[in-house]
């Protein structure tokens, strides 16, 4: 008999957790309730003795100091509605999970297959709230309808007795397991049809090569030697399709562009991977000689450089946008857990270090109606930003580096970058640990989580634009004890030589993974009824293409099958033997014996055929505005508050930054600890002060006047902010992630051209300016059609890239902070000033774009970081901050209340390149600028060091805490720090 | 062979702070400083009684999935051990009984409070009287705060010490007792050696530095001989001064405080039980 453990705070006992509802339920409904109070709710459906269960609600499930528990009877009183939120069938409860493994330990015995424990939360609230209010409470805020279901009581309902009924959200499993086959010899409307049922998000070309391939008579021959028929299965269609998918085969990048530039000159671009960033990568190698320090770019789930001779770092940035549009929670959950995957899986395997995320919304007091199936900014916020604290948190990895950008048109679709590094030997058991070989006859070996409907068509549904038919299956849960556990047992497994190769099963699942290491010996056989199922009913394709989480694939010898298997067995982590890689040439699978899948290796990942895009680049005409009458105190203060500009602490305090005991540049720095640090210092090993530093440039405002000038100020971004704390120039490699929207022409997209034109400057600019400075690519993704689009609305997300760059410190004792230090210390600006204020944080303030959108100098660039590295070398700098949004103005702000100290400056003393407005002096977003401080004693050496810099002595630290900017005689800005920073800390405080 | 301190760290099911805690161990002098899994525990391959100074430390045991460290003392309390020989929890409690020293830290010091473990009075090592809980402001946190010392607490870890400046990183760090007796016994024993306050080190329970509205401003607990301690700030994240978040700006000691912790556990095993 299931039986309901409903656990309660007692009397007096503070509920944080219910002030929290009420006082968010406030902030998004604007409704006030008295009171707000939570209880936890687990439905055990197992066969236990009521002294059992009696047992387990006392113990694990409940804390006898501050609790209350009742086993099948209510503790809910004095509420007006009681709302019990639990989660649908099927989908991902870590808690229940935790529940039936405490029990088992408690009761010595284990849970049957179908036995399991379920928890749901009941909220009672207090106030005047009628049925149809509390719906919406619930399904506007408290639940996400996509993955949970509700049960809403008002007083007078509820059973004093026997409480809320026992319901469980057991899957449906009755569906018998069944192959079926695809007729392709259909109409093109009807294979186009076929594609949209299926969400399999191919087009009509790819739709119609599969149907030549399935009607070529030597394809037909081999499978009927396989017991197949000529129309290929639902398997089979389902592989192709996620292997095909934009998502794993970045078609968009691959393309043949026919690209026109402003003046009419064409020129055709045979893939822009493999022309601008693989070029590039190759080029700065082939420049680097014998200094190259990149050991495994673009072939591996994430870039491996040289650390040192004993260690290699490891570094991947993942995006994660459409699963965290429709459960922001769930979504960035399953992205930071799923790039902490790909460090894992990276080589022979990495342990992770430190992870940093960079988000992109609209605002959070976003006020203007929202079209249908988008969810409130402040939800996606907060949802988004729990589910990475939830993730990096749990996982014991620290977040050190990441940035949040607003932009109304992030509503369509929001932005979650993830980002993870991790650490290698340079050798295990006398190879090199970056690399990895399937060897024919390895076991097919799937570690970790099992498999359920969850993540099914999460490859091909995030390359599609969000549309009324985007599935809830996409949808997961992540897990990070249980991915936590499992890399626990594979590294030892690792430094014990027990498999020859790994992967991680992201999008695409099993059919991705096992299809891609198969590439080693060309060819696998696969059992598909072996694989561990969540629940039974699963659909053969569904389990080949399930997203379902916490997943590895690893090719195991034979010989060591036995004792990987009894590792994995006593560190509590299930593994499950599938099949074999073999050398066949054949992508086999079965299913209880018989051949439900058989596809040529090389069609699979060869033979999608290669897309065909126009691009066509025009200069749209923008101008300068005239700004006239502005204040432009009143202007600095407004920019400090601008939600790009203003503190995250909020944010960054959520975030465990320092387990691991590495960080030495944290993300708050100063006196105060609240200033905001460039970049990220991280020393990795106990034996030795070499350190990691990691930071990144994203700048999408840029894109609306030029993403050639974006990319260039992406770029130089991270670099600056790299170069600030002393990240070595010399010593940097780049990942860069693109998240654009749909750049292929279409009725649906009819500025696809433009749109592609954009996409081809950026990656212009990327060979261009990554060749210039020297820094390969080592990785990337990319994210194609963040666009919305039902009904007549569409958004499409201004084009952005993130780029993010990991690089080395010789010593991190040398490291250097933005925050001013002592007064009389001398203020420095180093780099050129110049008119460069169009996409810039000042005019966006004002309700313009302008024109001149910043330019960068890579020669002029480099050899100033260069020269920063030798002052740094040196000890030369006390402090050095980059100018980046808000310019000159808003960086020396926060240099001085990040120091407690104030800065007087004449900036006619800056390197101009030309005759400047005041407002341009101050809030121009030239690049390459950095504000330095310097002792008085080291002023001549420093000058000297500097000759051949622009490097300007523009005034200096003082006692009195006041940020005082003049022009001569003339004063521009007279603000004290506490005005600043109270400016600057209101915005996202309560957030 | 040498007479050697062995401090030991159990690992696994979500413990995020092995290595450090274990290089802690190493820095202050300990000859064997291990991170073991708790399979080689439960396996019988490695046995508690091999060791002086027991770490427990930070993490999200099963995620803190029925609150923190729950399910964790479940499993120390209910795992079969090879070869059926006695619990986790009883191998603890012989631990104590033996003279040697346990340190939880963070999640290390939810498990000891949700198993019993402290603050340990007349002699009860088995029964919870107090416990760790949500913080006020409802979230997790990560902050550095200054810890005031009780120079007359028996707690042999802060003796010597006059107050100290570590960060901490929980959700869950609020500590609450069951009845005023307990809070009584432990102020009258003075078994809370460390409390939250302000940067004169005076005890408060003004947020933020009370981060998480602790009673008393209570942010650590030991039992009445000293030698069984939990605390909710992180020791073993400052062991160097590189790791205090304003080194770049102050002349700061190489050795950071919380290696005095460490410290003196080792010597005391040094001094007590070899």
């Amino acid at each position: 008999m299931p039986c309901r453990i409903v656990v309660g705070l007692k009397d007096g006992v503070r509920d944080a957790r219910g002030e929290r509802v009420k006082n968010e339920i406030r902030q998004h409904l604007g409704l006030e309730l008295q009171a707000v109070r939570t209880l936890d709710v687990y439905t055990v459906d197992a066969e236990l003795s009521s002294a059992e269960i009696d047992a387990a609600a006392k113990g694990p499930l409940s804390d006898p100091v501050i609790q209350n528990v009742a086993v099948d009877h209510p503790l809910a009183t004095d509420f007006d509605v009681l709302i019990e939120v639990g989660f649908r069938p099927g989908v991902t409860d870590n808690i229940g999970r935790t529940a039936r493994e405490a029990i088992q330990y408690l009761t010595g015995r284990s849970f049957t297959d179908g036995e399991a424990v379920y928890t749901s939360v009941q909220y009672l609230l207090s106030g005047a709230i009628d049925k149809a209010t509390a719906e919406q409470v619930t399904s506007g805020f408290l639940a996400n309808g996509l993955i949970q279901r509700w049960t809403i009581l008002m007083k007078d309902e509820l059973d004093p007795a026997k409480g809320v009924p026992v319901s469980i959200p057991r899957v449906d499993t009755t569906t018998k397991p069944r192959v079926q086959k695809m007729n392709l010899n259909v109409s093109d409307e009807e294979l186009l049809q076929i594609s949209r049922d299926g969400m399999l998000a191919l087009n009509l070309i790819e739709m119609k090569t599969l149907q030549s391939h399935f009607n070529d008579p030597q394809v037909q021959a081999k499978r009927s030697e396989k017991g197949l028929g000529p129309e290929l299965t639902d398997v089979e269609l389902e592989a192709l399709a996620q292997t095909w998918s934009e998502h794993c085969k970045h078609k968009i990048f691959s393309a043949q562009i026919n690209y026109e530039d402003e003046a009419g000159n064409k020129e055709t671009i045979d893939s822009l991977f493999k022309t601008y960033i693989v070029g590039a990568t190759r080029d700065i190698r082939n420049n680097l000689g014998k200094d190259d320090f990149c050991l495994s770019v673009f072939k591996d789930n994430a870039g491996v450089i040289r650390f040192n001779d004993d260690w290699s770092m490891v570094y991947k940035v993942e995006t994660h946008n459409s699963p965290s549009a429709l459960d922001p929670y769930g979504g960035a959950l399953t992205g930071i857990v799923g790039c902490n995957r790909d460090g894992y899986g990276t080589g022979m395997g990495a342990r992770l270090i430190f992870n940093t995320d960079v988000f992109c919304f609209a605002s959070p007091f976003y006020d203007k109606p929202l079209p249908p199936r988008l969810l409130h900014p402040r939800r996606i916020f907060d949802g988004v930003v729990e589910g990475v604290e939830h993730g990096g948190n749990k996982s014991g990895i620290p977040t050190v580096n990441g940035s949040i950008q607003f932009d109304d048109r992030f509503a369509g679709k929001p932005l979650v970058y993830c980002g993870t590094a991790s650490i290698m030997p340079a050798e295990l058991n006398g190879k090199p640990c970056h690399e990895k070989q399937v060897q024919v006859g390895d076991h097919i070996i799937m570690t970790g989580g099992r498999i359920g409907k969850d993540g099914i068509h999460g490859a091909t549904f995030s390359s599609e634009e969000l549309h009324e038919g985007s599935p809830v299956t996409a949808v997961q849960i992540g897990d990070p004890i249980t991915q936590r556990r499992m890399f626990d047992f594979l590294i030892i497994a690792r430094d014990r030589g027990l498999y020859n190769s790994i992967t991680d099963n992201g999008a695409g699942g099993l059919s991705s993974s096992v299809g891609e290491m198969a590439e080693d010996t060309g060819g696998l056989e696969m059992h598909l009824d072996r694989a561990p199922l969540k629940y039974p009913g699963l659909q053969p394709w569904e389990i080949l293409i399930s997203e379902a989480q916490e997943r590895m694939t690893l090719a195991v010898p034979d010989e060591s099958l036995a004792a990987f298997m009894q590792l994995a067995a006593e560190m509590g982590v299930e593994a499950t033997d599938l099949g074999l890689f073999t050398d066949s040439g054949y992508y086999h699978c079965l299913y209880e014996g018989e051949t439900v899948c058989c596809l040529d290796m090389e069609f699979l990942h060869e033979g999608v055929p290669q897309m065909q895009i126009p691009a066509k680049w025009e200069i749209k005409g923008h101008q300068e505005p005239a700004l006239s009458g502005r204040d432009l105190q009143t202007d600095l203060l407004g920019l400090l508050g601008r939600l790009n500009i203003c503190s995250k602490e909020s944010v960054v305090r959520r975030y465990d930054h320092e387990v691991q005991a590495g960080s030495v540049v944290k993300p708050l720095t100063g006196v105060a600890n609240d200033g905001p640090s460039d970049a990220a210092v991280y020393r990795p090993l106990f034996d030795s002060f070499e350190g990691i530093v990691t930071s990144h440039g994203i700048c999408p405002s840029y894109s609306d006047i030029d993403t050639y000038h974006m990319m260039a100020c992406a770029i130089d971004e991270a670099l600056r902010n790299y170069v600030a704390v002393g990240g070595n120039i010399e010593h940097v490699a780049g990942l860069d992630n693109f998240c654009w929207c749909d750049p292929v022409e279409s009725e649906r997209t009819p500025d696809g051209a433009y749109k592609a034109a954009q996409l081809v400057r950026a990656n212009k600019a990327l060979y261009e300016y990554c060749v210039a400075f020297g820094v390969p690519l080592i990785s990337g993704k990319d994210s194609m059609k963040n666009d919305y689009h039902i009904g007549e609305t569409k958004i499409s997300i201004p084009p952005t890239v993130l780029f993010s760059v990991i690089g080395k410190i010789d010593d991190v004792r040398k490291a250097v902070t933005m925050d001013v230090k002592t007064p009389g210390d001398l203020v420095y600006l180093l780099g050129t000033t110049a008119d460069e204020l169009g996409g810039s944080e000042y005019y966006r303030m004002c309700g313009e774009l302008g024109a001149n959108v910043p330019q960068v100098d890579s020669q002029k660039a480099l050899h100033l970081y260069r020269t920063v590295n030798r002052a740094q070398q040196q000890k030369l700098l006390r402090s050095c901050h980059d100018l980046s949004d808000g310019g000159l103005a808003v960086s020396l702000a926060e240099k001085a209340f990040a120091g407690g100290f104030g800065i007087c400056a004449d900036l006619d003393k800056m390197v101009v390149s030309a005759e400047l407005s005041d407002s341009a002096l101050l809030f121009s977003e030239s690049q390459s600028r950095l504000a330095v401080t310097v002792k008085p004693e080291n002023k001549q050496a420093f000058e000297t060091l500097f000759a051949d810099c622009d490097a300007a002595l523009i005034g200096e630290v003082t006692t009195a805490p006041i940020l005082s900017l003049s022009r001569g005689s003339r004063k521009l800005i007279d603000s004290v720090n506490e005005q600043n920073k109270e400016a600057w800390q209101a915005p996202l405080r309560e957030l | 062979m040498a007479k050697q301190v062995r401090s030991l760290v159990i690992a696994g099911n979500g413990t995020n702070c092995e290595r450090e805690v274990a290089e802690a161990c190493r820095l202050a002098g300990s000859e064997i400083a291990e991170a073991v899994h708790i399979a080689e525990l439960l396996a019988g391959r490695v046995k508690l009684e091999d060791y002086h100074f027991l770490n427990l430390a930070g993490g999200f045991l099963d995620g803190d999935d029925l609150g923190s460290a729950k399910a964790g003392a479940n499993r120390l309390m209910h795992a079969p051990v090879a070869g059926g020989g006695a619990s986790l929890a009883e191998q603890i409690l012989q631990f104590i009984k033996d003279g040697k020293l346990i340190m939880g830290v963070c999640n290390g010091f939810q498990l000891m409070v949700k198993m019993g473990l402290l603050p340990g009075t007349e002699q009860n090592y088995q029964q919870q009287t107090c416990t760790l809980t949500h913080n006020d402001c409802g979230r997790f946190i990560d902050r550095w705060t200054y810890l005031q010392t009780d120079t007359e607490s028996p707690c042999i870890y802060t003796e010597g010490l006059k107050g100290i400046y570590l960060p901490v990183r929980h959700g869950e760090g609020k500590f609450v007792v069951d009845t005023d007796a307990t809070l009584k016994n432990i102020e009258a024993a003075h078994l809370a050696p460390l409390r939250y306050a302000d940067a004169e080190f005076t005890a408060t329970m003004e947020y933020p530095a009370n981060p998480n509205g602790s009673i008393a401003a209570i942010a650590g607990v030991c039992d009445p001989t000293g030698r069984v301690f939990g605390l909710m700030p992180h020791p073993e994240a400052y062991v160097h001064y590189t790791q205090h978040p304003r080194w770049t700006r102050e002349d700061l000691p190489e050795e950071g405080m919380g290696l005095w912790l460490y410290q003196n556990a080792i010597n005391y095993v040094r001094t007590h039980l070899l």
